[in-house]
């Protein structure tokens, strides 16, 4: 169980690390770009909010498959798949956990508008250096709502593990699954250990969350 | 295309709003950008700054920042840039907002010419500088900005409407910053407003804007009183002269401001003897006579003569004099009935005396 809790934990916290490293420049594009076509792409992020997991599970295993796209990509890693791979489960839940970080982060960079950052070219700040200084701390509010809500989302996904992970212990079994598997076997008392603990976690998460919103809203 | 001046020519449409422009102004002091809202004066402004780009000619001094190859990107170019609203960085402090353009100067090798202390003293800011940004008063705000502008160690200061988002209290408040700014500083400002008042306290040159173009532009007074423009039409037409303080009286408080012909008096001590002063005449408060008036409580009477005259409406007649006995010194309007102007049966170049009944004077200007 341990093993579990910790690499659903690992998974997480990769997982919104690469969201935000990944989402921000997406945020930041979205936000700003004159481009006509940028809401298909906004679109095509905010796809996982209304599909069922299993759709998206489906479409990602043909992918990582050992003759989809993936499987080209794991053939350089010396791996024939990676569908059934904590890699394969990452990539999964970035695409999962994609709208509920890169959403708020492109709400935080459209809420302060164009002049702060005129503000700052006409003060000599190159771009780089206006994107560093005042458009991530004025949306520090929506990198925090963004990372809370993709490490708690990708936390608590099941249907695309499910599809793309398998249930191998140390490598793709994580806490859903896991309370899954508890059921479906009848250990209701580990099932509730976890069940209980994944809704404290979610209640803390999301108390904290605003909480420190509220905060850090009041500072601005 | 080398000089000492401010050479700008832009051109093109920005949205719906069609802009052609293309004037010339001094590298010192303030130039006014005036005319009615959306005549595209913050256009004007925006282009200089780069904010905007259309095409066009920008040269300050012998520094080309646009023509027809190039055009050199906001961060680039050594402006201050004052919004209408202060818009200061929320997330930092009001020291850190001041710095964040002085910083960045250093950084670039620029001379500390304007000092932090020097700008925190002009502005007034010292109580301010640890307070968070979000916690000050509006003028509060506006003289942060200002002072943010400053010390990022600009070569132009471009102002757009910066007491237009102000209540009344705070305007007072921040013009007297504004005119020591312009008094002790040597660097040439861009000052956009809609508001003459505004603009016959700050200015010394004019640009008259409308649609999108330049109506007019030259020195405050030429343009103030020139019958070809709408300034001397509007119904608070006034004057501007500026003048030298000659000495007080204190027995009467007055004190006697020379001009470039003749002497004012104005209410009040308005400054050590020699100091430049600005005061203006409103034409509604000048009246005209044949001959020096007698017996009369109005303290200033000068000879002046008539240069033109217009009707302004079906009762007002607009006079415009020169002030001297041969019309050599400053102009001024008078604004009298149409009645008066028929009783004395005035024609251009008739001597008159001009009796001024309130002349109100500007803040005392620094030097």
């Amino acid at each position: 169980m341990g093993q579990t809790i910790l690499l659903t934990l690992q998974l997480a916290v990769i997982t919104t690390a690469v969201l935000l490293i990944v989402g921000t420049p997406l945020a930041w594009w979205l936000a700003r770009s004159p481009a006509w076509w940028k809401e298909a792409v906004a679109t095509v992020v905010a796809l996982p909010l209304v599909l069922p997991p299993t759709v998206l599970g489906f479409y990602l295993l043909l992918l990582f498959g050992p003759s989809g796209p993936g499987g080209r990509i794991a053939e350089w890693f010396g791996a024939k798949t990676l569908a059934f791979t904590f890699e394969g489960l990452v990539i999964g839940s970035v695409i999962y956990s994609m709208p509920f970080v890169v959403q708020p982060i492109r709400n935080a960079f459209e809420a302060f508008g164009q002049r702060p950052l005129e503000v700052a070219a006409t003060l000599g700040a190159t771009p780089i250096d206006t994107f560093f200084t005042v458009a991530l701390p004025l949306a520090r509010p929506g990198f925090l709502t963004g990372a809370v809500l993709g490490f708690a989302h990708t936390v608590g996904e099941f249907g695309v593990v499910l599809m793309i992970g398998g249930n191998i212990p140390g490598e793709t079994k994580v806490l859903s699954i896991a309370i899954f598997d508890y059921v479906e076997t009848l250990q209701w008392g580990k099932a509730h250990l976890l069940a209980g603990g994944m809704l404290v976690f979610s209640f803390i998460v999301i108390l904290t969350m605003m909480t420190v919103e509220k905060r850090l809203g009041r500072a601005a | 295309m080398v000089g000492e001046g401010i050479t700008a020519r832009f051109e093109g449409s920005l949205g719906q709003f069609r802009l052609a422009v293309s004037f010339q102004a001094p590298n010192h002091g303030i130039t006014g950008l005036f005319g009615p809202s959306g005549c595209g004066k913050t256009s004007v402004l925006r282009c200089m700054a780069g904010l905007n780009r259309v095409r066009g000619y920008l040269c300050i001094g012998n520094d080309v920042w646009q023509d027809e190859n190039h055009f050199r990107p906001v961060h680039q170019r050594p402006i201050g840039y004052v919004f209408q609203e202060a818009s200061l960085f929320a997330h930092l402090s009001v020291r850190s907002n001041l710095t964040y353009g002085q910083r960045r100067a250093m950084k670039r090798g620029g001379s500390n010419s304007v000092p932090f202390e020097e700008v925190v003293e002009l502005l007034g800011l010292s109580s301010l500088l640890d307070r968070e940004s979000a916690h000050l008063s509006g003028g509060e705000r506006q003289r942060v900005a200002i002072g943010r502008a400053l010390l990022s160690q600009p070569r132009l200061l471009l102002m757009d409407e910066p007491l237009a988002a102000l209540d009344r209290f705070s305007k007072e408040e921040i013009l007297p910053y504004l005119e020591r700014l312009r008094d002790t500083l040597d660097i040439p400002v861009f000052y956009v407003s809609h508001d003459i008042a505004e603009v016959e306290r700050l200015a010394d040159n004019l640009v008259l804007m409308s649609a999108g173009a330049i109506q007019a532009m030259g020195p405050l007074g030429e343009l103030l009183s020139s019958p070809d423009l709408p300034l001397a039409r509007m119904p608070e037409a006034a004057m501007v002269l500026d003048g030298v303080v000659d000495r007080f009286d204190p027995v009467y408080g007055l004190t006697e401001v020379r001009l470039k012909v003749g002497q004012l008096l104005v209410s009040g001590n308005s400054g050590k003897p020699g100091s430049p002063r600005r005061v203006k005449v409103v034409a509604t408060d000048v009246s005209l006579g044949r001959h020096p008036p007698v017996d009369t409580s109005i303290l200033n009477s000068l000879p002046a003569r008539v240069r033109a005259f217009e009707f302004n409406g079906p009762h007002q007649v607009t006079v415009f004099i020169a002030l001297g006995e041969n019309g050599e010194g400053d102009s001024l309007l008078a604004r009298i009935s149409h009645k008066s102007w028929d009783t004395l049966g005035l024609q251009p170049g008739d001597l008159v005396h001009a009796r001024i009944k309130a002349v109100t004077l500007a803040e005392p200007r620094r030097h």
